[in-house]
């Protein structure tokens, strides 16, 4: 089994090497990771805008380039909290705790030169979990009918929308307007036109690109005009000789980028716990084994050092069911999902097989754009630095150009544009109604293959909705799913939110 | 009963004062739309589904979502951020941010891509607290330049640079 994988990988490393793919990946993380350093632009909003973009390009292309904007942002981010205080991305939040006052002791360099050490560690780990673990994933996951899909894909949505932020009725009911979303448009099986208004722009369904770019485009934008405080850029002047950790901080080091990958794979083994979540829970564990817990807070390596390697590991492992299975954790993962699927390539358990150049290209590629990613972060990190002085309100005009543009370009339809615009309206309303909007994209990319299954299974059983509790892998999954809510009910019954996943409170910037 | 008639509008004064039940609302809102639109796509039965089955069932399922949002909110006193406006509403910022988007199709359809970008640019560039027309007018020039060599000709969206389609 072992000999298979790294022949299929050894394939991987060929098609990523190849001098086209090579060059997406490579423009992939340098956007990823520029936007990722820019206060207010997180990767869902940068992979929106350059999803049109790549709609010239062949998959596998458009695919590296893609994955590698998400893991760029990644290592963009920790610099901005590390040397800000501002957690530009929730997954870096708890990295300000000990990041920004080693960044106040003139640290900060360390800081950033051991983040990116754990980080690559962190995700070699996720990557070398995705190439053992999706194969098998695959031979079980072929066997499925379409009561097991149905049933996964529940199980998803339900993870996806009660675990990630907010309260987790709010996100159950963002996930159900994403699969109505989803419904919009031409039904493929009767050719009935739904919830199109009479509009023909409609009859295709509201398009993918003025969705995300409305949701995470606008709505944000909306969001946070005018709310972006100057920034502090007393400590951000950070040279490359600052970098170097000592040897005392590197042996300081070893112990919590391993706990904190370990914590991270964890994560991304449970359906719907994000990098956000391992981040959160390898800061706790890092506090609750230390002998000195009141000095986190403080400054300590270790407080840096867990969360980030947990996040990148877990960032990886969040790959396997989007691509072995089809079925995204988070909205990032279903974003690009939905870029596969735009490229005509169905996602699924097949995927592997019919496309092996996509799935091994994309591990061998994410080797290669965390190799990158080290190189590019440690000598350019006083240009990195310098982008984060780029005032907002030079930002968010030329944003809009690129999503008024990218939505127009991906049909070349002004109607689209004016879809995104209402999308906006409507995603601003939602947060401020205390809503995040990410789970709406979960239930919009599953929505269709949802309604397809759950036909297609009562087909067979022919109206007898049981068959979901009957057929034994199903009744597992639905299992799941109650125990998934009864949990939550159990956790809201009890009082507070358990303090792991309550994000902490961050000071603002002086 | 008197008390209890008191007791309840209490409730409702709680209420009304609560963003969640407005959530909530909105929930039930979209729910109901389904609901009653959908039966009209034709259901079938649950053996040969019709159009109308999963928008309907969906359209159910979040109105009783709504219902358990709202409903969650009447238990608890009310927090400190229950505005559904910000402190400082940006009504310029948010009108200036939607007006971009909104000039790019108006330009883009009549007068070609430079005047659509530079439009656009400008328009939301004025939503910011600091702008001045000089700003906003120097930003857009720069975004045109770099948005023209771009996407008209590097990327080739298929999009007229100047053109005169009249009113």
């Amino acid at each position: 089994m072992i000999e298979t994988a790294l022949t299929d990988l050894w394939y991987g490393f060929g098609v990523a090497i190849q001098p086209h793919n090579i060059m997406w990946c490579f423009i992939g993380v340098l956007v990823g990771n520029m936007v990722g350093v820019l206060p207010g632009m997180g990767p869902l909003a940068t992979i929106s805008i350059l999803l049109p973009l790549t709609f010239g390009i062949k998959p596998v292309g458009a695919i590296l380039m893609l994955a590698g904007v998400m893991y760029g942002a990644q290592y963009g981010g920790a610099i901005c909290s590390i040397l800000l205080n501002l957690p530009c991305h929730p997954p870096h939040a708890v990295t300000c705790l000990d990041g920004y006052p080693m960044t106040k002791q003139g640290r900060g360099g360390v800081a950033l030169g051991l983040t990116v050490m754990a980080s690559f560690v962190g995700a070699s780990w996720g990557i070398t979990e995705m190439i053992f673990l999706s194969p098998i994933l695959v031979r079980v996951a072929l066997e499925f009918g379409p009561a097991e899909i149905c049933s996964l894909m529940l199980l998803g949505l339900l993870a996806g929308s009660t675990l990630a932020r907010g309260s987790p009725l709010k996100g159950v009911a963002m996930t159900v307007l994403g699969l109505m979303l989803g419904i919009v448009g031409t039904d493929l099986e009767t050719g009935a036109e739904r919830f199109t208004f009479g509009m023909t722009h409609l009859d295709d369904g509201i398009e993918l690109v003025a969705l995300a770019l409305g949701l995470f485009g606008i709505a944000e934008f909306m969001n946070s005009i005018n709310q972006v405080t100057s920034i502090n850029t007393k400590y951000t002047n950070v040279r490359l000789r600052d970098l170097r950790p000592t040897k005392d901080d590197v042996k300081q080091a070893i112990a919590p980028m391993f706990r904190g990958t370990l914590v991270g794979s964890l994560c991304a083994l449970i359906p719907g716990t994000g990098p956000t979540i391992a981040s959160f829970v390898a800061y706790a564990t890092e506090k609750k084994i230390s002998r000195h817990p009141e000095k986190f807070g403080t400054g300590l390596i270790e407080g840096v050092i867990a969360p980030e390697a947990s996040t990148h590991s877990s960032v990886q492992g969040d790959f396997i069911p989007t691509m072995s299975l089809g079925i995204p954790g988070d909205a990032v993962m279903a974003l690009l999902l939905g870029a596969l699927m735009i490229q005509g390539i169905v996602p699924g358990p097949q995927l592997i097989k019919e496309h092996p150049d996509i799935f091994w290209g994309l591990v061998a590629s994410f080797w290669i754009g965390n190799i990158m990613l080290v190189l590019l972060n440690v000598p350019l990190i006083g240009i990195w630095v310098r982008l984060l002085t780029i005032p907002y309100k030079y930002l968010y005009p030329s944003a809009l150009f690129f999503v008024s543009i990218g939505v127009y370009a991906a049909n070349n339809d002004m109607f689209q544009v004016g879809e995104t615009v209402v999308i906006g309206i409507l995603g601003y309303v939602l947060l401020r109604l205390g809503f995040h909007p990410a789970p709406i994209l979960l239930g919009f990319v599953l929505g269709p293959r949802f309604e397809e299954n759950f036909r297609r299974a009562m087909l067979i059983s022919r109206g007898d909705i049981g068959v979901f509790v009957e057929r034994p892998i199903s009744a597992v999954f639905i299992g799941l799913c109650v125990l998934l809510i009864v949990l939550q009910i159990y956790v809201r019954l009890r009082g507070p939110r358990n303090a792991i996943v309550t994000p902490p409170v961050l000071e603002t910037v002086e | 009963m008197r008390p209890s008639r008191s007791f309840a509008a209490e409730l409702v004064r709680n209420l009304v004062r609560k963003r969640d039940f407005y959530a909530g609302g909105l929930v039930i809102l979209l729910g109901l739309v389904m609901a009653l639109k959908g039966p009209t796509y034709r259901l079938g039965t649950l053996m040969h589904m019709g159009p109308g089955f999963m928008p309907t069932a969906l359209g159910v399922i979040l109105i009783f979502l709504g219902l358990l949002i709202a409903g969650a909110a009447l238990g608890v006193p009310p927090g400190e951020d229950e505005d559904i406006l910000p402190a400082h509403p940006e009504w310029l910022g948010w009108a200036c941010i939607l007006a971009g988007p909104l000039c790019f199709i108006l330009f883009g359809s009549f007068f070609g891509l430079i005047p659509a970008i530079f439009a656009c640019v400008f328009v939301s560039a004025l939503g910011d607290r600091n702008a001045t027309v000089r700003s906003a007018a120097t930003l857009a020039a720069v975004v045109t330049i770099f948005g023209v060599g771009l996407f008209s000709y590097l990327l080739q969206v298929p999009m007229p640079l100047l053109t005169w389609r009249g009113l």
